[in-house]
């Protein structure tokens, strides 16, 4: 530790067992005691941070907001978490190639802020724009209700500056996506902080649509809902957003909120659509009508600015309003075929119901990306094993579906176990040789994404273990 | 900490954070060092660490986390999950307070706080004195030969920071005749001699507005500062004392035009909740308070006159945060003829003032109001409007040390700015 505080000063680490307790957690339930926590302000810096911990072999974790829903930040094995907060500087916007150079602390909705002065913006808008780092959005190929239309972080990230496990500091890509060779960049994004420590990060940047058109659409039945969706893609269309909220969601968010969800509704889609001025007025149209023969009850027009950012205010508070009905989440995030997301749905509900737990949805509708945010109290006894057996069972649900166990928050700790379901030994060891060609070690990020390693023996993390066990190897695939 | 009957509360309010890290970007101090130790969610794991037996209570650094806190529940607002975070930073300051590993620092202030906030007439006494001073020779020789220099930093800050005082404290005003409805207005402690100017034209408003103004003799100080100073015991005996004062005067309303007062009177209720003596007429008091920009937005406006000038409004934390009153004082500003209303880049964050925080915590603060001075500056406005008494004389200063041409007023001085350039008399 004093090694820390001679490379970088003071006052940019924590090393009191009292204060490192703000920094056990991220968003997940997940805990894990760091033994310091570094505050680098400049690329130098976090070479020297991670110098310092690869020399003394302890674990290096990387950590921006700390918003992730999948472990990713939090410091299984103990070591050096490397907060890179404070390096929140956008460098550079370039106008005309529409490309930002940005630090890895700057936070999401800050760049597109930053950019619009300009007529710009910066596509991927995760639900925790507000608080999540691009940083963290390139470790977890953070997507957003936007991404329907515009792709995920990936599309969206050129080049990077790198600093890697040993302390060397390297860049690939570059101001454009056509370099020769190997995409590094498209290898990194998505790595979950375990390659490598992203100081500098180049993005492109999108031109704001000329005009916006956001409709709420209001059913009485969660299935009239889906079917909407399957029907506003089957027809062709690409909304830029295309969310599900259901009931219980609704109840979280509304008595606050008030954004206009009905609370006696069972579900509410919100729509987006942008482009030309005379297109989305056809296309919001179109969806309205489709709506309705799915059986809406209702369907709304955000009629000004303030009415649609009311909306989504709505949308993008959902999971962290869950705290109003009960004390924790445990988010999901699978993927499934779109066409299966009626029948996936009705079997969320009955899993839950079938542990007896609350669960509330909230989804990217038009990608098939679930969120399933099953409820509970962590202090009540056996509840959190309970709670990780029906998530296991609801990943099990959209793996057989054809789907994924993550759409966008990736992997962590909370998931790598299910892993072995989607990929053979063989495709896993591949993955790892990933690792070691970015020098990358065991220490570096240990205990996330990969069904591997001793020592990350957290409670949680044993139950999971076990609950994969026990649906047993023959299930995976 | 010990158990006290806040624990359970404590522990239910705590629970409602799903630490999804929203709060951050809404938090002073975070955006200010980048540390979760120092933002609210940070905070709160450190309060439930200290509550649980895990941390120790009078942990020096934990304290200083708390410490540093500037208390203007801007994470409130940005909470999607409704965490109370001002009601778990002054249950965790209390219990600090009453546990045996109080910092001293903690209790001196406490007692200071006690020696002085219940008597008006100490507070007087220690105005006049600052006014001779301020307007003698002494203070020109002191700055001259560098004494100042050589003062305690809160010392040093708050002579920097004080305005000039007028010459004469508040008075209540005669009233005219003929008003039909009364309502009671807090002087509050430091105002009267502060700006009695901002007194004086919410009095103005209110007697046009046909209100007759009352104010209660036994008045004593609302008990925010020792609310959040963690001295619970003295908040509630102000409060009960208030409470005697206002109740018994016929009126409709209580009318405060301090908005850190009136957050703290708001929740009267709540603070007497377990004294069935108080408990209800403490909700009733809560009740009829009402911030002064929020009553007056709700009545109906006479014709206005011009008040040619380019206005940024700061909102006051314990209004925009605490009291939830955003639109009043824009509705207010956009109603007066000629006015020019240029927003700040970001208007709910703290400007450093926090009751005593400019005070205890100089660094911080003047790193605020140094950002928010940016702010002004950025929007070329000439009248920075805002609604609380602290907030106008760390405005003041930031505006003074800067070289900044413009003026700081309180929104309701310049609505009756308007009604006096509207010519006629009072009815
Ligand atoms: C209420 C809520 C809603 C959310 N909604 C969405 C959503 O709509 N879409 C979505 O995709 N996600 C969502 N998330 C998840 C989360 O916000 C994203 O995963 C986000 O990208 C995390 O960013 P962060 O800065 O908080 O990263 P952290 O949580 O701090 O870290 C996440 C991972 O990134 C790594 N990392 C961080 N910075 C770097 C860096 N500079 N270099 C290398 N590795 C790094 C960490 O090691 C960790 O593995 C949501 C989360 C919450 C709480
Ligand atoms: S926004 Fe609310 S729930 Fe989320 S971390 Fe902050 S206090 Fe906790
Ligand atoms: S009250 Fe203000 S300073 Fe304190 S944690 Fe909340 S936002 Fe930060």
């Amino acid at each position: 530790m004093q090694s820390l505080e001679r490379a970088l000063g003071r006052e940019r680490v924590i090393s009191t067992p009292d204060e490192l307790i703000a920094y056990e957690f991220d968003a997940t339930i997940e805990r894990g005691m760091p033994q310091a926590v570094v505050f680098p302000e400049s690329t130098e810096q976090v070479a020297a941070a991670v110098r310092v911990a690869h020399r003394a072999g302890v674990p290096v974790i990387p950590r921006g907001a700390g918003t992730g829903l999948s472990g990713g930040a939090v410091a299984a094995a103990g070591g050096v978490v490397v907060a890179l907060t404070r390096m929140k500087r956008v460098l550079k916007i370039d106008v005309v190639d529409r490309v930002a150079v940005v630090e890895p602390g700057v936070v999401n909705i800050d760049l597109s802020r930053a950019a619009a002065p300009y007529g710009l913006y910066y596509a991927p808008d995760p639900s925790s724009q507000r608080a999540c780092t691009i940083g963290g959005n390139v470790a977890e190929n953070a997507g957003g209700p936007h991404c329907l239309a515009m792709g995920t972080t990936t599309n969206h990230v050129l080049g990077l500056e790198l600093v890697l496990a040993d302390g060397e500091v390297i860049e690939v890509g570059g101001h454009s996506r056509d370099v020769a060779g190997y995409d590094l960049t498209g290898a990194f994004v998505g790595s979950e902080g375990t390659l490598a420590i992203a100081t500098k990060i180049i993005v492109r940047l999108s031109r704001i649509p000329e005009a916006t058109r956001t409709l709420l659409a209001i059913f009485d039945q969660i299935d009239d809902a889906s079917g909407a969706v399957s029907a506003i893609i089957a027809a062709g269309m690409v909304p830029s957003a295309l969310e599900m909220m259901d009931r219980n969601i609704i109840r979280a968010v509304e008595p606050v909120l008030r954004c206009g969800y009905p609370l006696d509704a069972e579900a509410v889609l919100l729509i987006e659509v942008d482009g030309l001025e005379e297109d989305t007025v056809e296309q919001a149209e179109a969806i309205d009508a489709i709506c309705r023969r799915h059986g809406a009850r209702e369907v709304r027009l955000a009629r000004e600015a303030a009415d649609r950012e009311l909306l989504w205010a709505g949308r993008k508070s959902s999971i962290s309003a869950l705290g109003r009905l009960y004390p924790n989440y445990y988010v999901l995030d699978g993927v499934v075929p779109r066409t299966r997301l009626p029948d996936v749905l009705r079997q969320v509900y009955a899993v839950a119901g079938r542990y007896g737990l609350a669960v509330a949805n909230v989804f990217h509708a038009g990608d098939g990306n679930l969120h399933p945010n099953l409820l509970f109290d962590e202090r009540e006894p056996g509840v959190t094993a309970k709670v990780l057996d029906a998530g296991a069972e609801i990943m099990r649900l959209c793996v057989d579906a054809g789907g994924s166990i993550t759409g966008e928050h990736g992997v962590g700790v909370e998931k790598r176990d299910f892993m072995a379901w989607l990929f053979s030994g063989d495709d896993l060891y591949a993955m790892s040789r990933l690792k070691t060609a970015f020098k990358a070690g065991e220490d570096f990020n240990p205990c996330k994404a990969f069904p591997t390693h001793a020592g990350c023996g957290e409670v949680t993390q044993a139950q999971v273990r076990r609950t994969a066990a026990a649906i047993g190897p023959d299930l995976y695939v | 900490m010990p158990q006290t009957a806040d624990a359970h509360g404590l522990r239910e309010d705590i629970a409602r954070c799903v630490h999804c890290g929203f709060c951050l970007q809404a938090c002073p101090t975070y955006l200010q060092l980048g540390k979760e130790t120092d933002s609210p969610r940070g905070r709160i794991a450190l309060i439930e660490a200290m509550s649980s037996g895990r941390a120790a209570p009078g942990a020096p650094p934990l304290l200083g986390h708390l410490d540093l806190c500037l208390q203007c529940r801007a994470c409130e607002t940005a909470c999607p999950s409704g965490v109370p975070f001002g009601r778990i930073m002054e249950t965790a300051r209390g219990n600090v307070m009453e546990g045996a590993a109080a910092p001293l620092a903690w209790r001196l202030r406490a007692a200071a706080l006690r020696q002085v906030l219940p008597h008006r007439r100490r507070i007087a006494a220690a105005m006049a004195l600052l006014r001779g001073y301020q307007r003698s020779p002494l203070r020109r020789v002191l700055r001259r030969t560098g004494v100042l220099g050589r003062l305690p930093r809160p010392l040093r800050a708050a002579e920097a920071s004080l305005p000039v005082l007028p010459r004469e404290p508040f008075a209540a005003p005669p009233q005219p005749p003929g008003l039909t409805r009364t309502v009671a207005m807090l002087r509050g402690c430091v105002m009267p001699h502060l700006y009695p100017r901002t007194h004086d034209a919410t009095v103005r408003v209110l007697n046009r507005l046909g209100y007759r103004v009352v104010f209660p003799e036994q008045e004593v100080c609302c008990g925010a500062l020792s609310l959040h100073a963690g001295d619970r015991q003295q908040a509630r005996a102000l409060a009960r004392r208030n409470i005697d004062a206002f109740l018994e005067a016929e009126i409709e309303a209580i009318v405060v035009n301090s908005a850190g007062c009136g957050s703290t009177m708001k929740e009267y209720g709540a603070l007497l909740h377990d004294d069935p003596a108080y408990r209800e007429r403490a909700a009733r008091f809560a009740a009829m308070t009402r911030d002064v920009l929020e009553f007056v937005v709700a009545e109906t406006l006479p014709a206005l006159g011009e008040v040619p000038v380019a206005v940024t409004y700061q909102d006051s934390c314990h209004l925009v945060h605490a009291q939830k009153v955003t639109q009043a004082p824009r509705a207010l500003l956009r109603a007066i003829p000629g006015i020019e209303l240029r927003e700040l880049a970001a208007p709910d964050r703290c400007c450093g003032s926090a009751g005593l925080y400019s005070l205890v915590q100089p660094a911080m603060s003047a790193r605020l109001l140094a950002d928010k001075m940016d702010d002004v500056r950025a929007t070329g406005a000439n009248v920075v409007a805002t609604a609380n008494p602290g907030c106008m004389m760390q405005l003041e200063a930031g505006l003074r040390q800067r070289g900044i041409e413009a003026r700081v007023v309180h929104v309701i001085e310049l609505l009756d700015e308007a009604m006096q350039a509207a010519g006629g008399a009072a009815p």
